[in-house]
């Protein structure tokens, strides 16, 4: 493999793709590194699980308010406009098709758009937050990860193996080689690292890639 | 009219062992803290309330609130969507041991029935889950092309939550995100129970500010100033004290 993105740059380019006034749900952990790139003159609204829409950035160390925070329980701040509701009104605005974008981490992510995200099997105590709520409602439901796990096996599959959060939901992977729309059950490479050949990508993919007009190169700045 | 009560061992003395309790809170935001370490006290003092069913977000973080009680053996199952948190070992060990049972709600859905059960609602449709393991066994439907699976309400004996300020009638207002899960329970049980941060007379609340009104809360209790348990978890803080 010819080198790769680093999240934050997987991040960044997932960035690229959320519009002026969008309202964004961004997963816990990775996900979360998005709103670091919103392009400038571009404002998303970003909404939390836990009853939060249009909260600002983390404050600094010390300054937390512990009634303020984001669903991965990491305090965040007040801004102009910030709006509070309860958890019902949280979720309506999710499933009700509120939310222009949901990003998300994902295991496996199979050609038919079915992700997993939430279990790795039987082991250990099940956990499954707000996963499963998030892939049905927003208006685009976006992956970003790693193209193959750490042991190099592929992550977009024909069919998911571990558990599933949603049956054909996810439209568009961001990945660290490339970016891939999901349409009518098929993997469409709609972007590549220019370095990787397209046989090499499709070796480190578990479903077949299909184009459909040209491939863009994959260009992130230093992040 | 006054739901006032004098004291939070008053405002818990009613708890039976078995009851359902919703418990309000998204890990430490909102959580109620003293109503919680009342209902550990009474326990304590007198062996009840036990197997009691927890509903709630999470299944407590560190040995504070919901963590003490199940620490303290009081809880025979919790219903929730995510029982992990920074230190979520007292759940963890009685779950593998066997210990406590839990039954595993996805967030919106937990919401949704919470909801449902204060508002007269038996059953519901929700994408949620549909072709996932936890909606295995579940009635599924559809509707204008899209599967749904059915959900029940939820309903509770009790909830205790913690609000900003209440006036004697049981309207409440919240501080922040710490209402997250509090106005739907308050809906949802037979009794709730409210702590909050400042009491106030009828009329000391704005009307248009109201979150919940009135006549979803059967009991007032001020505690001022009250604890975060994100803040007793930093102090690495046990409930009861641990004898130094």
């Amino acid at each position: 493999m010819t080198g790769k993105l680093t999240n934050a740059q997987i991040a960044w380019r997932a960035a690229q793709d959320i519009h002026d006034g969008a309202y964004v749900n961004l997963g816990i952990g990775f996900p979360e590194m998005v709103a670091r790139f919103q392009p400038k003159g571009r404002q998303a609204i970003f909404h939390t699980e836990n009853g939060i829409l249009g909260f600002g950035e983390a404050p600094a160390p010390g300054q937390e308010d512990w009634d303020l925070i984001n669903a991965g329980k990491k305090a965040v701040t007040l801004k102009p406009g910030t709006a509070f509701f309860h958890h019902a009104d949280s979720f309506a605005m999710v499933r009700g098709g509120h939310l222009d974008v949901a990003i998300l981490g994902a295991y496996q992510v199979a050609q038919t758009g079915d992700l997993a995200n939430w279990s790795t099997g039987p082991k250990g105590v099940p956990a499954v937050g707000g996963a499963m709520d998030l892939v049905h409602g927003a208006k685009r439901v976006a992956v970003i990860t790693d193209h193959v796990t750490k042991d190099g096996k592929p992550k977009l599959l024909d069919r998911c193996t571990l558990p599933l959060t949603g049956v054909a939901c996810v439209t568009r992977v961001y990945t660290s080689l490339a970016v891939v729309d999901i349409v009518d059950g098929r993997f469409v490479l709609r972007e590549k690292l220019p370095s990787l050949s397209f046989e090499e990508l499709q070796s480190l993919t578990g479903a077949p890639l299909h184009l459909d007009g040209g491939v863009a190169d994959l260009t992130c700045p230093e992040v | 009219m006054d739901k006032r009560i004098e004291n939070l061992a008053q405002a818990v003395a009613d708890i039976p062992d078995g009851a359902t309790v919703m418990i309000g809170g998204f890990g430490g935001s909102g959580a109620p803290i003293e109503l919680i370490h009342a209902l550990i006290d009474r326990y304590l003092a007198t062996g009840s309330p036990r197997t009691l069913t927890v509903i709630n977000n999470n299944a407590g973080n560190g040995h504070v609130g919901i963590a003490a009680m199940i620490e303290q053996g009081m809880v025979a199952k919790m219903v929730c969507s995510f029982p992990r948190s920074a230190d979520p070992r007292v759940f963890t060990e009685k779950y593998l041991a066997g210990e406590i049972e839990l039954e595993l709600v996805p967030q919106g859905t937990l919401a949704e029935r919470i909801r449902a059960g204060g508002a007269g609602i038996p059953a519901f449709y929700t994408p949620t889950g549909f072709g996932t393991d936890l909606a295995k066994g579940k009635p599924v439907a559809e509707f204008d092309g899209r599967s749904y699976v059915q959900e029940r309400w939820l309903k509770a004996d009790f909830a205790l939550i913690k609000a900003e300020t209440g006036d004697s009638l049981g309207n409440l207002t919240y501080r922040m995100a710490a209402r997250n899960f509090a106005p739907i329970m308050a809906m949802a049980a037979a009794r709730t129970i409210v702590q909050v941060s400042h009491a106030v007379a009828p009329g000391g609340i704005d009307p248009e500010a109201v979150v919940t009104p009135g006549i979803f809360v059967d009991a007032i209790v001020e505690v001022p100033n009250p604890a975060q348990e994100e803040d007793l978890n930093r102090a690495n803080a046990h409930y009861p004290e641990v004898a130094a």
